[in-house]
This record gives C-alpha cells, sequence and structure tokens, in this order.
C-alpha cells in the first residue's frame, strides 16, 4: 500500500485533457521521446521536406480536381464557356477537364497549383536524390532507403505521365500514342502488351480510365506507404550528420523536434505552398484549351512531355534509327533509347550503394556524411551521370532551343549526340580537380592560416599577406590541426576576428557596432603570423 | 520587160506579203488574244513595278523573271498573292541568302508592293490577293479543327512557330496579319505547302484565320502565357523559380536558430 503514491491531478483543463487522453491511449511516453527526438541542423537535410509538401499539396488539390473531373472517353459535343472549342466533338475526360478551367470556381486555380506541384514533386526529389548521392548519405545502414527512394522517383515519374494523360487533349493523346509505341518496341511481347493494356487497338476507350485509377488510387496509395517507411526508416537509422566539432559516428547533434524543428518544418511547408500556389496563380501550365481534342490524326509541333521524361524524348531523339533483327525478331529503335536505357539507369541508381561498397570494399557503418570534395570519385561519377542526363534532356527540347536561338536543328542533333559522349568524361575530369583543388585550398588553411587581408612590409622590402592560424604553431609558424573532412573557416569573420556580419539582405538594416578599441587590443590587434618560416632573426 | 514593169511586179508581191501578214497578224489577234494585248503595252503600275524589279529584284530572279540558278526561282505564274506575302512582310528583298526568309521590316511601302504585284502578276498569273473585305468571317471552331489538321503540326498548336530541318523554320503567326496568313496559304512560300482553294475553301481560310487571330488577341486566363510552347518552358520555370525558390528557402529555414 505504501508504494502506491497519489496521482496528481492536473489542475488546468489542458492539463486534465490530456491526462484523460493518456489514461486510454498511454501516449505520453513515447510522444516525450518522440518530441525530444533530435535532428541534425543543416539546410540541405530540407531539400527532402520539399518533396514531402509538393506530395501533400498534390493530395489536397487532386482530392479537388477529383469532384469534377469524368475519366469517360466517351464522345460528347463541348458545349461550355470556351467558346473556340464549341460545337466540336471530344471524350468526357477532355471535356471535364475544360470545364475545371472555365466553369469550376477556383478550378482552374486548383488545376494549374497540381500541376506546377508534380512538376516541382519529381524535381524535389531529383534534389534530394543528389544530396544524398554526394554525401554519401546512402552508405550502410542506409541502403535500403536508398533504394526506396529511387523506387519513389521512378513511382513519381509514372504517376506524372498518367496524371498528364488523363485531360485527352492533343498533347497528351500525343503522349499516350508514344506509350503505346513504347509498349509495341518491346520486342516478341509487344503487340499483346500493348492490346492488353489498351484494351485492344490504341486508342481505344479505356485508356484513360485505367489510367485514371492507377493515378489516383494505386501509385498515390504506394507512394504514400513508402514514405511513410522511408521517414520511418530515417527515424529508425536516425539522420546522418557532417562532420564537425563534437559530431562522431555515435551521437547526432542538432535540434529537438519539438518545438525549433517542428516550427521551422511548418514555416516550410508554407513556403513551398506559397511558392507552388504563386506559380499557380501566376504562371499558366499546360493550357489544354489550346491544344483541343485529342485526335490521332493532328499532332502539334514541339509536343514534348513534361520535364522529368524530357531525357527518354532527349534519348529517342539522339538515338540513330537502327532496325536490328535477332533470332528472327525485330528488335526496333524505339526500344533502345526508351526501355533498355531508362531500365539502366534506374537499375544503375537503385544498385549504386552496393557498387560502391563493393569496390571500395567498405563495409563499415556511416553515420557522419562526407563532403562531396573529400570523395572525389564519387563526386565526378555524380557529374558524369549529370551531364549524360543533362545532355539528353537538353535534346528532349532541341527542337525549341533550335527555333528560338535560330540554330539547326540538325546541328542540336549532332551537338547531342556528340555532346552525349564527350560531356560525361569531360564532366568526370572536371568535377575531380575541383574536388582535388578545395581540398587542398583546405589544407593550406590548415596549415598556414586564414587569410587576413593585412598586408605587411617586412624590414628586407618583402612584402607578405599576414595569416591568421586556426590553432597552434609549430616552430616553421605551420598549424597543427589535422585535416578532418570538416568544413575550415575561410575567412576572418568565420573565426569572430571581424566581428559579426551585419544584418540585412540588400541593404544593411543596423548600423555597424562602434566597438571603442582599447589600448591593450590595439597591440594584440597586431597579427604576427605570415604562414611562412620565421626569420632566425627575427 | 520594162525597169518599170518589174518594178510594179515587185510592188504587187510586197504589197500581196504585207497583206498576207496583216491578216495573218489579225487572225493570230483573234486566236490569242490575252498575250497579244498584254505583250504590247503594261499599265502604268506594272510598268512602275517593273522599274523596281529590275532596280531591287534582278540580281536573284532574272532578267524576265526567269530566275537565276542557285540565286532565285523564276517568278512566272507565282501570281500576286506570293508577292504580297514575299514583300509586304517584308522577307524580300532577303538581307542575306539563309536557309530561309525571315520577316523583318518591310522595304517597300504599299503602293510600291501594289506595283510590283502588278507587274508579277502580269506574268503567267498566279493566285490573286481575295477579294472580300473581312479575312476572318468564318466559324471559329471549326478554324480550329482545321487549324490543328493542316497547321498546327508546323506551327504549333497555338501559332508559336516551330524548328523544321537544317535551319528552316515555321514562324510564329503572332505578328502576321489576316491577309499575310491568308496569302501564305494560297502561294505556299518557302517550306510551306500550297492549300489552293481546292484543300481548303476561301471560306475554310477565313475560319483558320479567324481561330489564329482569336488566339492572338486573347489573353492567357491562367497567366503568364511562357511563350505559349508547351512543357519545356514550364520545365525551365519549374527549375530556374520552383527549385530555386525552394532551396533558398531552404537554406533560409535552415540557417536560422
Amino acid at each position: 500500500m505504501s508504494s502506491r503514491t497519489a496521482i496528481q491531478r492536473p489542475a488546468t483543463p489542458a492539463g486534465r485533457t490530456a491526462s484523460a487522453l493518456d489514461e486510454r491511449l498511454t501516449i505520453s511516453a513515447p510522444l516525450r521521446r518522440t518530441l525530444n527526438k533530435v535532428f541534425p541542423d543543416h539546410w540541405s537535410f530540407l531539400l527532402g521536406e520539399i518533396a514531402l509538401y509538393s506530395f501533400i499539396i498534390l493530395l489536397l488539390t487532386g482530392t479537388y480536381l477529383t469532384f469534377f473531373f469524368d475519366a469517360s472517353m466517351q464522345e460528347i459535343v463541348y458545349d461550355g464557356s470556351y467558346a473556340p472549342l464549341r460545337g466540336i466533338e471530344m471524350s468526357r475526360a477532355y471535356a471535364t477537364s475544360l470545364d475545371i478551367s472555365f466553369d469550376v470556381r477556383g478550378g482552374l486555380l486548383i488545376r494549374q497549383i497540381h500541376h506546377w506541384a508534380a512538376l516541382l514533386f519529381v524535381a524535389s526529389i531529383v534534389v534530394h536524390l543528389m544530396r544524398t548521392f554526394f554525401t554519401g548519405a546512402f552508405r550502410k545502414p542506409r541502403e535500403a532507403n536508398w533504394v526506396i527512394g529511387v523506387g519513389l522517383l521512378v513511382l513519381a515519374l509514372l504517376e506524372g505521365v498518367f496524371g498528364y494523360s488523363l485531360t485527352d487533349d492533343l498533347l497528351s493523346g500525343t503522349g499516350l500514342r508514344i506509350i503505346n509505341a513504347i509498349f509495341l518496341s518491346i520486342p516478341v511481347v509487344g503487340s499483346w502488351l500493348s492490346f492488353a493494356i489498351f484494351g485492344g487497338e490504341f486508342p481505344g476507350t479505356v485508356i484513360i480510365g485505367r489510367f485514371y485509377i492507377l493515378h489516383v488510387l494505386l501509385i498515390p496509395g504506394i507512394l504514400l506507404a513508402l514514405i511513410a517507411v522511408h521517414l520511418l526508416l530515417v527515424v529508425k537509422n536516425k539522420h546522418t550528420q557532417y562532420p564537425g566539432p563534437g559530431r562522431t559516428e555515435d551521437n547526432v547533434v542538432g535540434k529537438r523536434m519539438f518545438p525549433v524543428f517542428a516550427a521551422k518544418s511548418t514555416g516550410f511547408f508554407m513556403v513551398v505552398f506559397g511558392i507552388t500556389a504563386a506559380l499557380g496563380g501566376l504562371v499558366q501550365i499546360n493550357p489544354i484549351w489550346l491544344y483541343g481534342p485529342y485526335d490521332p490524326s493532328q499532332v502539334s509541333a514541339g509536343s514534348q512531355p513534361d520535364w522529368y521524361i524530357g531525357f527518354l524524348d532527349g534519348s529517342t531523339r539522339l538515338f540513330p534509327a537502327w532496325d536490328l533483327y535477332i533470332f528472327g525478331y525485330n528488335i526496333p529503335p524505339l526500344f533502345w533509347p526508351t526501355i533498355v536505357l531508362p531500365g539502366l539507369l534506374f537499375t544503375l541508381l537503385g544498385l549504386y550503394p552496393f557498387i560502391e561498397a563493393k569496390l571500395t570494399k567498405d563495409r563499415a557503418h556511416h553515420n557522419l556524411l562526407q563532403r562531396p570534395r573529400d570523395v572525389p570519385v564519387r563526386t565526378a561519377i555524380g557529374a558524369m551521370a549529370l551531364a549524360f542526363y543533362t545532355v539528353l534532356w537538353i535534346s528532349g527540347g532541341n527542337d525549341l532551343i533550335a527555333d528560338k536561338f535560330d540554330i539547326s536543328l540538325n546541328v542540336m542533333t549532332w551537338i547531342g549526340r556528340i555532346g552525349l559522349i564527350l560531356a560525361p568524361p569531360i564532366a568526370y575530369w572536371i568535377a575531380y580537380r575541383v574536388c582535388l583543388g578545395l581540398q587542398l585550398h583546405d589544407r593550406e588553411v590548415l596549415e598556414h592560416g586564414v587569410e587576413t587581408g593585412i598586408i605587411r612590409r617586412l624590414p628586407h622590402g618583402e612584402f607578405i599577406e599576414v595569416h591568421q592560424p586556426l590553432g597552434p604553431v609549430d616552430a616553421h609558424g605551420h598549424g597543427s590541426l589535422q585535416y578532418g573532412g570538416a568544413p575550415v573557416p575561410k575567412r576572418m569573420n568565420h573565426i569572430g576576428g571581424m566581428g559579426r556580419a551585419i544584418k540585412g539582405f540588400f541593404t544593411p538594416l543596423e548600423e555597424p557596432p562602434a566597438r571603442p578599441v582599447t589600448s591593450e587590443e590595439e597591440k594584440q590587434a597586431e597579427l604576427t603570423g605570415s604562414g611562412r618560416p620565421k626569420d632566425p632573426e627575427a | 520587160m520594162t525597169r518599170l514593169a518589174r518594178l510594179r511586179k515587185r510592188t504587187s508581191s510586197g504589197l500581196a506579203l504585207a497583206v498576207a501578214l496583216v491578216a495573218v497578224g489579225i487572225g493570230y489577234s483573234f486566236a490569242a488574244p490575252s498575250s497579244s494585248a498584254q505583250d504590247t503595252g503594261l499599265s502604268v503600275e506594272a510598268m512602275a513595278g517593273q522599274e523596281i524589279y529590275e532596280n531591287s529584284c534582278i540580281t536573284c530572279h532574272g532578267a524576265n523573271l526567269q530566275g537565276v540558278e542557285e540565286q532565285g526561282p523564276s517568278l512566272i505564274g507565282v501570281g500576286e498573292a506570293s508577292v504580297y506575302f514575299q514583300v509586304a512582310t517584308g522577307r524580300m528583298p532577303l538581307a542575306q541568302h539563309e536557309a530561309q526568309a525571315q520577316r523583318k521590316t518591310p522595304v517597300y511601302d504599299d503602293a510600291e508592293v501594289n506595283q510590283l504585284m502588278a507587274y508579277i502578276q502580269t506574268y503567267g498569273g498566279g493566285p490573286e490577293l481575295p477579294a472580300e473585305e473581312d479575312l476572318r468571317d468564318g466559324e471559329l471552331a471549326e478554324g480550329g479543327e482545321l487549324f490543328r489538321l493542316n497547321c498546327a503540326s508546323c506551327h504549333n498548336f497555338a501559332g508559336s512557330g516551330g524548328a523544321l530541318s537544317s535551319g528552316k523554320n515555321a514562324p510564329s503567326l503572332n505578328q502576321s496579319s489576316d491577309l499575310d496568313i491568308y496569302t501564305a496559304m494560297l502561294s505556299g512560300p518557302q517550306n510551306m505547302p500550297v492549300f489552293g482553294d481546292n484543300q481548303l475553301t476561301p471560306e475554310n481560310k477565313r475560319a483558320i484565320i479567324n481561330y489564329v487571330q482569336t488566339l492572338n488577341e486573347t489573353a492567357d486566363p491562367g497567366g503568364l502565357s511562357i511563350g505559349r510552347a508547351g512543357p519545356v518552358p514550364e520545365g525551365l520555370i519549374i527549375w530556374v523559380v520552383g527549385i530555386a525558390g525552394c532551396v533558398i528557402a531552404c537554406f533560409w529555414v535552415g540557417t536560422r536558430s
């Protein structure tokens, strides 16, 4: 009896509610643990959040669009507000998309936010992937999360393709035609596959409905589940951190989930929503009314996919039209740039952590990140891959570049073909040299100190720049700090030598503090370290 | 035979020849009245056109409009519609030999264009300017359907233009007047096919012009048009504005404490 202590009843209403909840759910302990969870503080760790927030925006705006969209390919005569199409035969899918744009309150704004958020979703995944790649965050024990991330990227691409195919306008129909051609190009099974997917001959009457259910239910469901696992694994494995003072492989230095991290994240969500809403309200995207209804006999100049599929359009434009026969089976030219190439690229991307571990024989746990300059080979491989991708991507819009910049389209194609072979090795070499150069500069600062900008004239007339050593120096004036892969201060105000930076983005918001200089300080201000061997006489 | 008799005989045979020639001439003039009547004299306007032609066009298009190999095509039978399109949009005279003539500030004013049209039309005829005043007198939605079927594959869905092979291009229709578009369809300049009145009736043509000019004059309901050129400029915007804005925000939020 005496071991039981009286439960102290909370006095405030909020306390009583919380207590009542906890009595029923016993969540105070896990909640406290979660709220106290520490996240390392670095701006680049927020890049993945852009993707998460744009996904939330997509779910919200997409739900609104489903209220008014009818994924039916039934032919009707348009009788809505947009005069240049009135009286034209079109599918219900296209007609309801036009209604969303012209007759539903807020419909066009929501549609445009949805589309911009979709472009942002994939773009932010790519940026987040680059951060993860270049800092080595995918290494053991986080390989699984890397693979999930690559899976999310592929699903996001598919989700986008299905989404922009739904409106059944001339552009999306042209895209569907190309998707159909890609299926047809698969050797042996192509025709059957295409018939199964399109329910018969292209375009058929079912494809929009099928893509619709994939777009609004199946793929978002998988995306949501994978995002949950992706985040849970981050919690389970803890977040990585950059090397720095006090940061080791076994700790996490940062801010608590609540309140700092939660406040930052909420604010950041508002910013991302603000940017997509501003784009949706100010910049026209996918003007389906200009495209007209899909008709297989029509195609517009400059028909392109959205940016994230552009690299496949580019690969198709660059790849030579080689019609091969292997064992009597035809392999159409489209097969290589649209099935084999992306298959290879995404397989290599997904397997990269394992390939790197195999080649470097690195089996250790890594919770500390690496700066890109400290792993020149990986950084250079990344630069090489980006160069390859960029050439494909630019080639996807090469007709527009040719038209707007008055270049021959044929020249653009050959620039792409030659660039695809030459640009990656050049990018590799440049990135590798830049990494080594940056490393050397870090080492130089560790050894000789920070450049102060103070030039001294020595008694024999030589001019030297005074250097501020970062730590104790040896008899030669060389710093004894070891290179640790952490950022090295390079300016005097990084080490508090010049006072703090004045607030203000464009113009200073405050007066620089007037600091009285004492005579003692004046003496100390005489910096003597030159970063050179000291004169024996001095 | 005396000299006089010989002279008389010669005179009579000469007279007979003259009479015969006149008779043949008159007969010929009945058989082919038009060419004879126009060969003999150009209208005042056409003569002024001829003067312009011989000052500025003859270097490439040759004497008698017959063309110069590797310089310029023959203009016999191209018609006044072609002259109007090429000269009134400033494409002719060429600034330089390149893949294709570019639209630029016209060198000749309306009166001079009319004179050139009269001169060229004299030789071999060809497509003429439309007689109608209102070239937009056609059904809007039908014009859109015809535009997508016949024009959009080169000029893009909104008439913003597009690239063709080897430095050639289908120009943007944003600056084109009704008559520019009409005469272009009639004459098929440069890489453009001819859309004669059998392919697209004058009413079809007016419907297309109505659609193109309606699009040109309609504001974009979604905001900035970013060129009405499809997803490529959209991709540019999402990286240059969207991602850049988010990453700057990321940096701003992430470096606050």
